[in-house]
């Protein structure tokens, strides 16, 4: 005979029954924590008005009263921009250095994790060797390195420039480039145009090289192709055109040289920095990701005749990947917050103009650590959110 | 640095816990002992470690003085190294009883930041070091350089109005600490460097060539140093204003720490009030004082000019000569004015 739930449960106290006791503990372990917040804000209010601390962001709209140096996206003018500004230009640099950091880092980290496995005892010594001595040095210690020790030393000063040709220049601020500039409005658009169709052009090429290779199994070489492409074609449209636009090359000035667009020093330092001490991190992911692969893969590929690389790139790697990309994802977020050490380099993140120059200026400690908190909290789970997707497409589906 | 960046977000949070209803900062730090005391630690003539690592300097020796005065042995004091963009925030959440951090006193900061400005222990304005191959004779000349500054300073602001001022545009490099924006000037990442002068001497003292940097004529500003106290503790702001000022008083007494013994027996009112022996002076700020605080002060750390002299004046490496600048007494010309102490 088979009791009903509703009776077996009238017979136990209510200090035992599970579900009396789960709502009870969740109500305390709430109620524990709203007094807990109440507590904390009760506590600033109070301590606030006792320092005659006013807390808000009014400061926002008031115009910041320091210059910045590096504001390659945005117009910051000093007298004029306002603290809000300086927000987004801390922002856009903190992206910035995180986006180059996390492709660099990637592509070394990827290098350094296959040479790391190489059958070359030499390569793969020296491949041990780099991670170890990245990962077992704070990074701090190398920005300071780096800067200090190793870029300020090599460079020239900018009136003695390395002079690279074609209108660039490297020196103590770092790379000048030649800006482009648009000469004739029509042909420029025209020429934007006609890249564009290429670029779309190969995408479909691709697309109809994929399908010949799954029907027939010939190969095109795709790759070689389009990086062809993509150099001579637009040097072709752009004098066909008759030059739509012209370039303006970076000149010497008092100090510094002056025109051109700048890839500003102490953004490349810190750059490099991150770049190479997260390529570790990557690179043991990696070695992991590949050595989760069963032998059998690569055995199978090379009976079926299939050479070195191509098994790498077309049996291991895909594999691998599931395996490489959750902790990888970590080591973007890590790159991302250890930009935070720019100022070492005196390069311009969120944290050295926001939540540094800007703190300190104003005052207002607490609305200015939240923004930046939140700051990096939404880029933390933004980036998460990206890879996380793309984890899902790369992950086995099992039908 | 992340690192610092860590410590601005536990001091904010230290806002966030701080007891609310604490008891004054004297009583706090006469049950605690100790004197904690916010300093620069980097910067040589005000706060930096000497050969044996104790702290020196004329910012360090107000630090001595309030702890002499409060608890009666100057050795009482645990010093914290703040950097410029930390100071203010770490004084305001209580982890420092006093700033004494070579801070410029402006109006902002008195207004906004909660804090207090007590008197000035050191009277400084702002120039420029540029390398001697640039050819630059003056801070005109400094259109569109490259100037390495310690961010969140009132130095920053000074140079972007001076440059403003003269319609001129410059490329600010900002560090967080004297030794990086030093290392940044020596490695080339700027042309100029600029600071308040006496940090200049210094820092150029500490150059590997000092003689390949040269400090410009020009003082841009007004920078008025002193010790800073937290707003809303008037017996702690009193303690550490009059602690500077006996300092100052003892001078124009012509009382030191040598001859301080000989003193005790002196007929001078004057004398008599500072060293606790006619009147209620320290026991009149709070009951807490022993009456003989400002005694100990220039007893265990010296007047004002000894302390000058034994650290910034011309006999020290700073070697900043006191006679005739706005640093001496007012009665010989300088600035440095102390209330009567009656």
């Amino acid at each position: 005979m088979v009791k009903k739930p509703s009776q077996h449960h009238a017979n136990i106290p209510l200090h035992r029954n599970p579900r009396v006791r789960a709502v009870v503990f969740q109500v305390v372990a709430i109620s524990l924590l709203l007094w807990f917040l109440s507590i904390i804000a009760g506590n600033t209010v109070s301590n606030m008005a006792e320092r005659g601390i006013t807390v808000g962001l009014n400061f926002m709209g008031q115009v910041a009263p320091f210059e910045i140096g590096y504001t390659p996206f945005w117009d910051y003018e000093l007298g004029v921009s306002k603290y809000w500004e300086v927000l987004v230009v801390g922002i856009q640099n903190t992206i910035f250095v995180s986006i180059f950091g996390v492709f660099a880092a990637t592509l070394l980290g990827f290098i350094i994790g296959i040479l790391r496995l190489s059958p070359n005892w030499l390569v793969r010594k020296m491949a041990s060797a780099y991670v170890e001595t990245f990962r077992n040095i704070p990074l701090p210690l190398w920005i300071f390195f780096w800067y200090v020790a190793v870029f300020l030393p090599i460079l020239p000063p900018p009136r003695d420039s390395f002079i690279l040709g074609a209108g660039f220049f490297l020196n103590k601020e770092g790379l000048y480039t030649p800006k482009p500039l648009i000469e004739n409005s029509v042909t420029a658009s025209i020429f934007f145009i006609l890249l564009l169709a290429l670029v779309v052009g190969l995408f479909y090429l691709r697309r109809w090289a994929k399908k010949r290779q799954d029907a027939t199994g010939e190969i095109f070489p795709f790759a070689s192709t389009a990086l062809a492409a993509l150099l001579i074609i637009p040097v072709v449209l752009f004098y066909a055109l008759g030059s739509p636009l012209h370039l303006e090359y970076a000149e010497m000035g008092k100090f510094i040289m002056t025109g051109g667009i700048n890839l500003n020093f102490s953004f490349f330092v810190l750059w490099f920095a991150l770049t190479v001490y997260t390529a570790a991190y990557i690179g043991e992911n990696v070695r992991a990701g590949i050595l989760a692969v069963s032998r059998g893969q690569s055995e199978a590929a090379h009976s079926l005749g299939v050479r070195h690389t191509p098994t790498l790139r077309l049996v291991v790697i895909p594999q691998a990947m599931r395996v490489i990309i959750p902790p990888t994802i970590s080591q973007f977020l890590n790159l991302t917050k250890n930009s935070s050490l720019a100022v070492i380099v005196a390069y311009e993140d969120i944290v050295n103009v926001f939540a540094g120059v800007a703190l300190n200026n104003t005052g207002q400690a607490l609305p200015i650590i939240a923004i930046t908190v939140l700051l990096y909290g939404t880029l933390s789970l933004g980036t998460s959110a990206i890879l996380n997707w793309y984890n899902k497409r790369v992950q086995l589906t099992e039908r | 640095m992340k690192i610092k960046f860590i410590q601005s977000a536990v001091l904010a949070s230290a806002l966030v816990f701080s007891g609310a209803a604490s008891a004054g900062t004297l009583e706090d730090v006469q049950s605690r002992g100790t004197l904690i005391c916010g300093v620069s630690g980097g910067l040589p003539g005000f706060s930096a470690p000497d050969d044996a690592g104790k702290m020196q300097g004329v910012d360090a020796d107000v630090c001595y003085a309030v702890a002499a005065a409060v608890l009666g042995d100057s050795s009482k004091v645990q010093f914290v190294p703040l950097t410029a963009k930390e100071r203010f925030t770490a004084l305001a959440s209580g982890e420092v009883d006093v700033l004494s951090r070579n801070t410029t006193h402006t109006l902002t900061r008195d207004a906004t930041l909660g804090i207090n400005f007590t008197y000035y222990n050191f009277i400084d304005g702002q120039g420029f070091m540029v390398k001697k191959s640039l050819g630059v004779k003056s801070a005109k000349d400094l259109d569109g350089a490259r100037i390495c500054v310690q961010a969140g300073t009132t130095t920053e602001l000074n140079m972007a109005d001076y440059f403003r001022q003269h319609g001129m545009k410059f490329t600010p490099k900002g560090y967080d600490t004297s030794p990086q924006t030093r290392e940044g000037f020596e490695g080339g990442a700027c042309d100029a460097l600029t600071s308040d002068k006496s940090q200049l001497a210094a820092i150029r003292s500490e150059l590997k060539d000092p003689s390949s940097a040269v400090i410009l004529p020009e003082t841009i500003s007004k920078e008025p140093l002193g010790p800073v106290v937290r707003q809303g503790d008037d017996v702690w702001f009193n303690t550490v204003k009059w602690v500077l000022y006996a300092m100052i008083n003892a001078e124009e007494l012509g009382v030191s720490s040598s001859n301080i013994g000989s003193k005790s027996s002196s007929d001078d009112p004057n004398v008599k009030r500072l060293l606790g022996n006619e009147g209620e002076m320290c026991k009149g700020i709070s009951a807490n004082l022993s009456n003989d605080c400002f005694m100990q002060a220039v007893k265990q750390v010296g007047n004002f000019g000894e302390s000058y002299e034994r650290h910034v004046g011309e006999n020290t490496p700073i070697g900043l000569k006191r006679e005739g600048s706005v640093n001496a007494l007012w009665s010989k010309g300088g600035v440095i004015y102390a209330p009567p102490l009656r």
